[in-house]
């Protein structure tokens, strides 16, 4: 069940060289644990996102491998060195095999 | 977009070797997850900071803190739950500090668990008790 799934992220527009800047990330995804059961009984089964990887101009900055006691729209937050302007990249990984993408720039000024 | 037979059969190939990918393998108790991240290694109590509500009214959304100076790998455990497994933090050389933020489930009254393997390679563990008031697993 990938509907409805909206990646959010809050980066600063723009940083010193070399400036750790803290990062905000939100999925909204149901995060399905596997473990509860509908109303006659059967257990609904387990979909949830598995990986969220933050890359900074192709160098990783984060890779959280995640288990289904992650909360309902996953969120986390970090923090990341800006060494040079340039883009984050965010990936969300769903168990069904879907991708979720979402990208910011940042400047130095 | 056409594919041509030869590309047809690497996409497929590819696909197929994802597929079979194990998922980890699957570790049933606390001590079996801690036993393979560390690999049975010693671990030192100070060095890694968690930070985790006294009393979390939901349990569906308990808001915890990870920090560890230097650390490669975070692993976060909760023994109360059916399956301990919560999530392994991995920070890569542009981590500005081996710190997270997240929001996890607790089934019920229990501790959380966090390792670090730290920048010389030892472990370090933290540990705390949560209460809960309405468990996070739907039972």
């Amino acid at each position: 069940m990938a509907d409805g799934v909206k990646p959010r992220v809050k980066v600063p527009k723009s940083a010193s060289a070399g400036e750790a800047i803290t990062i905000k990330t939100l999925i909204s995804h149901p995060m399905e644990s596997g473990q509860r059961k509908d109303s006659s009984g059967n257990t609904i089964p387990r979909s949830i996102i598995n990986r969220f990887t933050c890359e900074f101009n192709g160098e990783s900055v984060i890779d959280v491998t995640m288990e289904p006691a992650i909360s309902t729209n996953p969120y986390f937050e970090f923090e990341a060195t800006v060494p040079e302007a340039g883009e984050f990249k965010f990936t969300w990984y769903d168990d069904d095999g879907s991708v979720y993408e979402d990208s910011k720039k940042i400047e130095i000024g | 977009m056409e594919f041509t037979r030869r590309e047809t059969l690497a996409v497929g190939g590819a696909a197929a070797l994802v597929a079979m990918l194990p998922k980890g393998a699957y570790a049933a108790t606390t001590e079996e997850w801690i036993a393979e991240f560390t690999g049975g290694a010693e671990m030192a109590d100070a060095g890694l900071d968690l930070t985790a509500p006294e009393i979390a009214e939901n349990g569906n959304t308990v808001p915890i803190e990870v920090s560890a100076d230097g650390a490669s790998e975070i692993l976060v455990l909760a023994t109360g739950n059916p399956t301990p497994g919560v999530a392994k933090f991995t920070f890569g050389p542009l981590a500005a500090a081996q710190y997270a933020s997240t929001r996890i489930r607790l089934a019920g009254t229990q501790d959380v668990v966090a390792i670090a393997k730290l920048a010389d390679g030892s472990f370090a563990r933290a540990s705390k008790t949560v209460k809960v008031t309405i468990g996070g697993c739907g039972g």
